[in-house]
């Protein structure tokens, strides 16, 4: 895996209307390829609109996005980076648009214009990757939460991007829903080195990410390993986010004087921590 | 729980029928409705009669499904066939008081009612054997060359997949909204007309509002699946026409020639 | 006001081939002034089960019982009693219909027949209750808020007719973790200071360990375990089964009971941990300046 940059955003400054707030105010930040990006913001943080900023949806106002090497303010790119860039959305019955799940797959592939027989080829190669190729023919108003948006992520893979941006996808999942879809992005991650741009307020699910962008205020708050970040329980407070259950115990106990190393994260490190100083072994 | 709807008439089983490809259907229907009305003769309604039997059998469709489709049309059918019989001049059949029944009203009735009988039957057997999807590809295709003339085909069918599609999840939302409203004590049963339709506003302005946040969010995941348009469009679905559907337009055909033969060469009078 | 279910069962399109038993022999008793936490993986039956508090839907088999009344026995003003018990679906922003947030939220009272003077005074003590400024958003349209405000002002609907049962189905669904806070603190609050009967669907365990008082978890429309969140955490195995996992809390206790640590059986939330352990660290003596 090289860490060429495959996304830039360059000191985008975007809003909705002339002379309305800015949403997104001089930010800058880079993708590399095959990294796995987790951009955590409460409600209103701006972190949606630079979703939607990274495959040409929205265009900045000033400063520029280069997805790929092509800027998406190049309108003759557009379809080219929107190929590239793939996205999933949030509401899973929004972005569905055929009435049988093969179709909606096929959906991307008919509008690039690509020949019969490579359609079906990428199709089944796409739902097996989500492991849906067993509802290839189902209504998709008959599937779960969870298996619609595995859908959606089959009919971008469909498209053979080089990064997928997930926009708050599993917000009105179930936590088993979550979990799968989850799942299907770290391993497309993992065995296909997809770079995934994984938008969430969830702080659970950028605790496996490679790197976590904390916007808050249109602006980056924060920028880390998952462990640097979210060693910043303060800060992660006051910015309206939740920090993993052990790293919140683990500060809370060490503000009342018990001498717990810094960057505790899971359970497995706390038992070991804790151990350390009360187990009677120790 | 609304998983259980099917949408529109469309019956799924397996038949040579359903299996045509729906653009020869929809020109089998239109030459079959032609059919109908040129016959100017009972025994070309026999014809025709067995012609339906014969298609209906090979649709796997039971009989009581596909008369189900004359139910709704059963006041106009007695309407039409009264109408006819009591308002015609001609020769005398018999007369019931003031009321005369000619030769020419009882024939005209029993015309019209079997024209529109035949009519029903014909368009639902294609209804019946044709998922509303794989309709909307029929007439898209069959439009298509009207493309020259500006008319959007392409868009027009995409309008009805999308429709489809979003029908459930519509009706989900719709039964979902009705309950939480009847939770703060709304009431869509009692009342008039009038207060019956006042109380729909509550149901109907979320249902509105969640319409368009519905239609946004589509325009804005079809375009980040690169949708634009009609043009340099590839299809998953590809309609293929068989020999069977070339042998079904030869019936076809056959029946519409024995029709105006039998128009030309039975005389009018000879049966009725 | 107490509920009963005597043997509720309720099917789906009975009769039909898409027929499905969604509910199955259900007895439960929910007592005045409890906190209730329902759990169990979606389509458990626990979305139908609300609807049967309220007698939204009736049961097929079986009697629901509010405060000893059969509420489905003939003549029942259902509508009195859809006062009584309080029902807030899941993303309940998407029922919103009028003009504006007084209006939207005057509608359950106005349907009761009150008063205008008491559907006002409803009306301004519902928005206190879920931290709306009557000043500053009654006269908004509700579709100008933000989605968090949205859904205050939709449980404020439900507040206005002043049930003393609320029942809510996932009321912290799609928030971000400060209008999560926030939902559950009204919540709260309306169980302390008004002391509100609260039966609450909710997938998070860490927020019904610090919450509820008892937990109802259901499985294949069974109720598959009922008690004191503390006994119910105990049973591992069968929160796992039911798609559910145990607290953070509760995890840790166990991997450091594993380690040899000695641990009362009953710490399931953070504090009480945190507690816990910090008690455990004084007696070792390894406090510096303690």
């Amino acid at each position: 895996m090289s860490n060429q940059a495959c996304v830039q955003v360059d000191h985008v400054t975007f809003q909705y209307e002339e002379g309305a707030d800015k949403v997104l105010k001089d930010i800058s930040l880079t993708v590399n390829r095959g990294e796995f990006l987790a951009i955590l913001g409460h409600n209103g943080s701006g972190k949606s609109t630079l979703a939607k900023l990274l495959n040409g949806l929205y265009l900045p106002g000033e400063g520029r996005v280069v997805v790929c090497g092509m800027d998406t303010s190049d309108e003759n790119e557009t379809w080219n980076i929107r190929q590239k860039a793939g996205m999933i959305f949030q509401n899973p019955d929004n972005q569905i648009v055929a009435t049988v799940v093969r179709e909606d797959v096929a959906f991307g592939l008919e509008n690039m214009g690509v020949p019969h027989d490579e359609m079906v080829r990428r199709i089944d190669a796409a739902l097996e990757a989500v492991h849906m190729s067993e509802r290839a023919e189902s209504a998709p108003h008959m599937l779960s939460g969870g298996q619609k948006q595995r859908v959606a992520i089959a009919g971008v893979l469909a498209m053979e991007p080089e990064i997928i941006i997930a926009d708050e996808s599993t917000a009105m999942l179930d936590p088993q829903g979550r979990a799968e879809v989850l799942e299907v992005m770290h391993r497309l991650n993992r065995e296909k080195g997809m770079t995934v741009i994984w938008i969430t307020h969830y702080m659970e699910e950028a605790a496996d990410a490679d790197r976590i962008i904390v916007i808050s205020d249109g602006t980056i708050a924060l920028e880390g390993t998952p462990r640097e970040v979210f060693s910043q329980v303060g800060t992660m407070r006051t910015l309206h986010l939740d920090v993993p259950h052990m790293a919140a115990l683990a500060d809370s106990l060490r503000k009342d004087g018990v001498p717990l190393p810094e960057g505790i994260l899971t359970v497995e490190e706390m038992t070991q921590e804790v151990c350390k100083l009360l187990c009677p072994s120790n | 729980m609304l998983n259980n709807i099917t949408l529109g008439q469309y019956y799924p089983v397996d038949s040579p029928i359903h299996r045509l490809d729906p653009r020869m259907k929809i020109i089998l229907t239109l030459l079959m409705i032609v059919g109908v009305f040129i016959c100017q003769n009972f025994s070309g309604y026999i014809l025709i009669l067995l012609f339906t039997v014969a298609a209906s059998r090979l649709s796997h469709v039971p009989f009581k499904v596909m008369m189900k489709g004359l139910k709704p049309l059963r006041f106009i059918l007695v309407f039409t066939f009264l109408l006819n019989l009591f308002f015609s001049t001609g020769t005398e059949l018999f007369h019931v008081g003031p009321v005369v029944i000619t030769r020419e009203g009882l024939r005209q009735a029993i015309h019209y009612s079997l024209r529109l009988v035949f009519l029903v039957i014909s368009t639902s057997l294609m209804t019946l054997t044709t998922s509303p999807i794989a309709l909307s590809d029929g007439l898209e295709q069959l439009f298509s060359p009207l493309k020259v003339f500006h008319f959007p085909a392409h868009e027009l069918a995409m309008m009805m997949s999308i429709a489809l599609r979003f029908i459930p999840t519509l009706m989900e939302e719709t039964d979902k909204i009705m309950k939480a409203q009847k939770a703060r004590g709304a009431d869509f049963e009692s009342g008039n007309l009038l207060a019956r339709a006042k109380a729909m506003v509550p149901l109907l302005v979320p249902l509105f509002v969640s319409s368009f946040r519905r239609a946004g969010d589509l325009a804005m995941a079809m375009e980040s699946r690169c949708y634009h348009g009609g043009e340099h469009r590839t299809r998953l679905r590809v309609l293929k026409i068989t020999g069977n559907d070339w042998l079904a337009l030869g019936i076809m055909i056959l029946l519409l020639v024995l029709i105006v033969l039998l128009n030309i060469f039975v005389p009018k009078g000879l049966i009725l | 006001m107490s509920i009963e279910l005597k043997h509720v069962s309720y099917v789906y399109s009975a009769g039909s081939a898409f027929e499905r038993r969604a509910l199955n022999d259900i007895c439960l008793t929910i007592e005045d002034g409890e906190y209730v936490a329902l759990c169990g993986h979606t389509g458990c039956g626990k979305s139908t089960l609300v609807q049967h508090l309220n007698g939204l839907l009736q049961p097929t088999e079986g009697q629901v019982l509010v405060d000893g009344k059969d509420i489905n026995a003939e003549g029942v003003d259902r509508k009195r009693l859809r006062q009584k018990v309080g029902l807030v679906f899941q993303y309940p922003e998407y029922q919103l219909f009028e003009e504006t947030v007084e209006k939207d939220i005057a509608f359950g009272p106005r349907n009761m027949g009150l008063p205008e003077k008491e559907i006002h005074e409803r009306v301004r003590r519902a928005m206190d209750h879920v931290h709306m400024s009557y000043e500053k958003y009654a006269q908004s349209s509700p579709f100008d808020l933000s989605g968090g405000q949205m859904r205050r002002v939709a449980i404020a609907g439900v507040l206005a007719m002043e049930p003393s049962v609320l029942v809510l189905d996932e009321p912290t669904a799609g928030l971000d973790p400060r209008g999560r806070d926030r939902i559950l603190r009204i919540i709260q609050e309306l169980h302390e200071e008004k002391n509100v009967t609260i039966i609450m669907v909710s997938h998070s365990m860490d927020d019904v360990a610090r919450l509820a008082s008892r937990m109802i978890v259901m499985m294949d429309g069974t109720i598959a375990a009922s008690g004191p969140c503390r006994e119910v955490f105990q049973k591992r195995d069968l929160l796992e089964q039911a798609g559910l996992g145990v607290p953070a809390a509760v995890k840790l206790c166990l991997k450091l009971r594993e380690q040899g640590l000695q641990l009362p059986e009953d710490l399931y939330t953070a504090e009480e941990l945190h507690d816990h352990l910090l008690k455990l660290f004084k007696e070792k003596g390894g406090l510096k300046g303690c």
